[in-house]
C-alpha cells in the first residue's frame, strides 16, 4: 500500500469545475517526481465553493485543499501538500471547516470520507452493521424500529416512512417491490446525487433492509438521465454487490435474496411524482394516477410496491446500526432526525448542510452559505424546489421543519434552498412556475394542463401592465382552481411560488 | 403492393430487444440504447421495436413522444443542454443561453434540426451550487460564464467527431 493516500472528489460537480484534470495533474507530477502516493477519487464533502477539493491523509487526519485548479498542482508539491504543508489553498484538518464542522452528519456520515466503490471502506466506515441487524430481526420489528424513528419521506412529501413500511408488509402478495425514487428533478436539490456519487453501498443496504422489511426480493433505482455520473456509480455498485455476494440470491448468505436494477429516466420532471413513475418503470408515459390504490397496496405491475426517496432508504441503515432513539433524538416536533439541506443559487458557500430539523433559515442562509456568491444583496429565497415558496428576508427566522414551514405558507419539499440576488425580478419568477408546469405537466388532468397555459398567458398580460388588478383577481382564482383541482403536486403546488411571489413582491406585479 | 417490412438493418435492434429480454416494462431502456447506438429513432426503428416486443405502434409512439430524451430526427453533431432552471436562473442561465444561441446562430429547443451545434433547454443538472451548469455532449461544467463558454467552445466542440447528448 502507498504510504500516502490522496483524495480528488469524483463527484460529478467537482468534475464540473476541473476535479479530473487535477486528478490527471497530480498523477502526472507523482510519477515524475516517484512519490509513494495513491489517488482515490471520493464523493464530495458537499462544500463546492471549495471544489475541487483535495485532501491528504496525515497522522493528524485528513487535511484539505481548495479549490484546486490545475495551475495550483505544481505549487501543492513544492509545498510538500502529500505531507500536509502549507499552502494559500490550505483549510486545515477538513473535519474542522466550520461549515464541516457544524454538520450532524447521519445520512452523509460518509459521503466525500470514503472511495465510494469500496466495500472494505464502506464496512471500515460503520456500514452493514444496520443490515446484519436487520438480517436477524422479523419484518415486523425492523418496521417497528423505522417507524419508532421518526423517519418521514425526505422526497418531498413527509410522509412516515415506517407506515408505508407496514402496509405493505400487511398487504399479501406474491410478489413486493422496493421502488428508490432517484428522480431528483427539483432545482437546488442535488443530494440524492451527491450520495449516490459519494456513498452508494448506504443506499442499496437501505434496501435491502426494505426488502427484508416488507418480504419484497426486487428493488429498482429510477434514476434520471441527468445524472449520468450518478448511473455509473450505482451500476458500478451494485455490480461489486453482486461479485460479493451482497446482493443476490441469498444476501449475505442469510438465505433471503434481493436483486437491484437501475433503470433510467427520459427527462420527463413529472415521473418524481411516485405514481408517474411507476408507470414510467412499467415502460409507459409518465403519468399521474388517480390514488387510492396507493402503491403500497398495489403499485408496480399492481403489486404491494414501497416508493421511497433515496434519502429515506439510505437513512435506513444508520437507523437500524444506532437505534430508532438515537435517530429520534434529532429535530423538533413532529420532524424527527437530520435533514440535507441544499443551499444553491447565487450563494457565496453552496454546498449540502446536514442538520437536525429545526436550524433557521436565516442560519442556512446566512451562517453556512455566508450570503450571496455575487455580493448583491439577497432579495429571495425558494425553499422545496420548483413547486415551493418564494421567501423573502423577513421571513428568514421560520424554523426549518415541516410543520413550520407550513404554517408559513412553505414547504420543505427536498430541502432545497435557492437563492437571488436583488436584480431578480418575481413576475418574471411567478411567470417561470407556470411555464415550468406547463412544459413539464403529464396531461393527465385539466387544471394543470390547461392552467398552467392560462397561469402564463395572465401573467404575461400582467407583467406588460395590462389591467392588473382585474388579471391579479383571475390568477388568484385560477390558483385556487389549480390547488383544488389538481391530481397531483404539479398542479397543485405551482400556485405556491406563483402566490408567494405575489404575496411578498407586490412592487414586482404592478402593486 | 407488397410492401418489406423487414430488411437488414433490423437485426441491431432486434438484438437490443433480445438483450432486454423483449420485456414492453424495459421499452424506455431498449430506446435509450438504440438512440445511443443509432443517433435517433427512425420509424423503421420503432416499427421493429414494436414487433419485438409485441405491444402496438401507437403505444410506443406515446411513450416517445412523452419524454424529452429521445430525438425523431438527426440531432446536431454537438449538443449543449443549458441549464434553465432557477438555481442557474439566479446566477445568470438566461444570459449564457443567450449569447450561447447569438454565438452558435441557432435557436434553443430546435431539437434533431441536425447541425454542427444544437442547444437544448434541461431542468437540472444537480450542480445548483455550481451554476450556470451545462452538459456538452453529455460532460457536465459548472460556472459556465459566456467567457468560459468561448474557452470550452474550442476545447470541446471544435473537433468534428460526432457524439451524442
Amino acid at each position: 500500500m502507498a504510504d500516502v493516500r490522496i483524495y480528488v472528489p469524483g463527484d460529478a460537480a467537482a468534475v464540473s469545475v476541473g476535479a479530473d484534470t487535477v486528478a490527471k495533474r497530480i498523477q502526472q507530477e507523482v510519477a515524475r517526481q516517484k512519490i509513494d502516493i495513491q489517488i482515490i477519487r471520493n464523493g464530495s464533502r458537499g462544500m463546492f465553493w471549495l471544489e475541487p477539493l483535495v485532501e491528504v491523509e496525515t497522522p493528524e487526519g485528513r487535511v484539505a485543499y481548495g479549490p484546486i485548479t490545475e495551475n495550483d498542482v505544481a505549487g501543492l508539491f513544492d509545498a510538500k501538500f502529500w505531507s500536509g504543508g502549507d499552502h494559500p489553498l490550505f483549510h486545515g484538518p477538513t473535519e474542522e471547516i466550520p461549515y464541516f464542522a457544524k454538520q450532524e452528519r447521519l445520512t452523509f456520515a460518509r459521503c466525500g470520507v470514503i472511495d465510494p466503490l469500496s466495500l472494505d471502506d464502506y464496512e471500515a466506515n460503520g456500514g452493514l452493521i444496520g443490515l446484519r441487524r436487520a438480517l436477524k430481526m422479523s419484518p415486523a420489528a425492523i418496521v417497528d424500529d423505522v417507524t419508532q424513528s421518526g423517519l418521514r419521506g425526505r422526497g418531498g412529501a413527509g410522509f412516515p416512512t415506517g407506515i408505508k413500511w407496514k402496509t405493505a408488509l400487511n398487504t399479501p402478495g406474491d410478489e413486493k417491490y422496493i421502488c428508490c425514487n432517484a428522480d431528483e428533478g427539483d432545482s437546488g436539490t442535488f443530494a440524492d446525487r451527491m450520495l449516490m456519487e459519494g456513498d452508494p453501498f448506504s443506499l442499496i443496504e437501505g434496501m435491502i433492509i426494505a426488502g427484508r422489511a416488507v418480504g419484497a426480493e426486487i428493488g429498482y433505482i429510477y434514476l434520471r438521465s441527468e445524472y449520468p455520473h450518478a448511473i455509473d456509480v450505482m451500476r458500478s455498485a451494485i455490480d461489486v454487490c453482486k461479485a460479493t455476494g451482497l446482493l443476490g440470491d441469498s444476501v449475505d448468505g442469510s438465505g433471503d435474496a434481493f436483486h437491484v436494477y437501475v433503470r433510467v429516466g427520459a427527462g420527463a420532471y413529472i415521473c418524481g411524482e411516485e405514481s408517474s413513475m411507476l408507470e414510467s418503470l412499467e415502460g409507459k408515459r409518465g403519468q399521474v394516477k388517480v390514488k387510492p390504490p396507493i402503491p403500497a397496496i398495489s403499485g408496480l405491475f399492481g403489486k404491494p410496491t414501497i416508493v421511497n426517496n433515496v434519502l429515506s432508504l439510505a437513512t435506513v441503515p444508520v437507523i437500524l446500526a444506532e437505534g430508532a432513539d438515537h435517530y429520534k433524538d434529532f429535530g423538533m416536533g413532529r420532524s424527527r432526525g437530520t435533514q440535507p439541506f441544499q443551499l444553491a443559487g447565487d450563494i457565496a458557500r453552496g454546498g449540502l448542510v446536514e442538520k437536525a430539523f429545526g436550524i433557521t433559515l436565516r442560519e442556512l442562509v446566512e451562517e453556512f452559505g455566508g450570503g450571496t456568491h455575487s455580493g448583491k444583496p439577497i432579495r429571495a429565497v425558494q425553499a422545496g424546489g420548483p413547486l415551493g415558496a418564494y421567501i423573502p428576508q423577513t421571513e428568514f427566522d421560520v424554523a426549518m421543519d415541516y410543520e413550520a414551514l407550513a404554517d408559513a405558507g412553505a414547504m420543505l419539499g427536498h430541502g432545497g434552498i435557492v437563492v437571488f440576488n436583488d436584480t431578480v425580478d418575481m413576475a418574471r419568477q411567478a411567470r417561470f412556475a407556470m411555464e415550468f408546469c406547463e412544459i413539464e405537466s403529464c396531461g393527465k388532468c385539466t387544471p394543470c394542463r390547461i392552467g398552467a397555459v392560462r397561469g402564463k398567458e395572465t401573467l404575461d398580460k400582467i407583467i406588460a401592465g395590462e389591467d392588473r388588478t382585474e388579471n391579479l383577481a383571475i390568477l388568484e382564482d385560477l390558483c385556487d382552481l389549480m390547488v383544488d383541482g389538481s391530481l397531483c403536486a404539479m398542479g397543485g403546488l405551482t400556485p405556491m411560488p406563483v402566490r408567494s411571489a405575489v404575496k411578498y413582491f407586490p412592487e414586482d406585479f404592478g402593486g | 403492393m407488397v410492401v418489406i417490412l423487414n430488411n437488414l438493418d433490423d437485426e441491431p435492434i432486434h438484438r437490443i430487444c433480445g438483450e432486454h429480454g423483449r420485456r414492453p416494462d424495459e421499452l424506455i431502456e431498449i430506446l435509450h440504447t438504440v438512440q445511443k447506438e443509432h443517433g435517433y429513432l427512425t420509424d423503421a426503428a420503432l416499427r421493429t421495436i414494436a414487433e419485438a416486443l409485441n405491444i402496438s405502434r401507437a403505444e410506443i409512439h406515446g411513450v416517445v413522444s412523452f419524454y424529452h430524451d429521445f430525438y425523431r430526427a438527426q440531432p446536431a453533431r454537438h449538443i449543449l443542454k443549458i441549464c434553465r432552471a432557477e438555481a442557474c436562473q439566479a446566477v445568470g442561465s438566461d444570459d449564457l443561453a443567450a449569447y450561447a444561441e447569438r454565438k452558435f446562430a441557432t435557436t434553443m429547443g430546435d431539437k434533431g434540426a441536425g447541425g454542427q451545434i444544437g442547444i437544448e433547454a434541461v431542468y437540472c443538472l444537480g450542480n445548483c451550487a455550481l451554476g450556470p451548469a451545462m452538459l456538452i455532449d453529455g460532460k457536465l461544467h459548472g460556472r459556465v460564464t459566456p467567457e468560459r463558454l468561448d474557452i470550452l467552445a474550442e476545447t470541446d466542440l471544435s473537433s468534428g467527431e460526432a457524439r451524442n447528448g
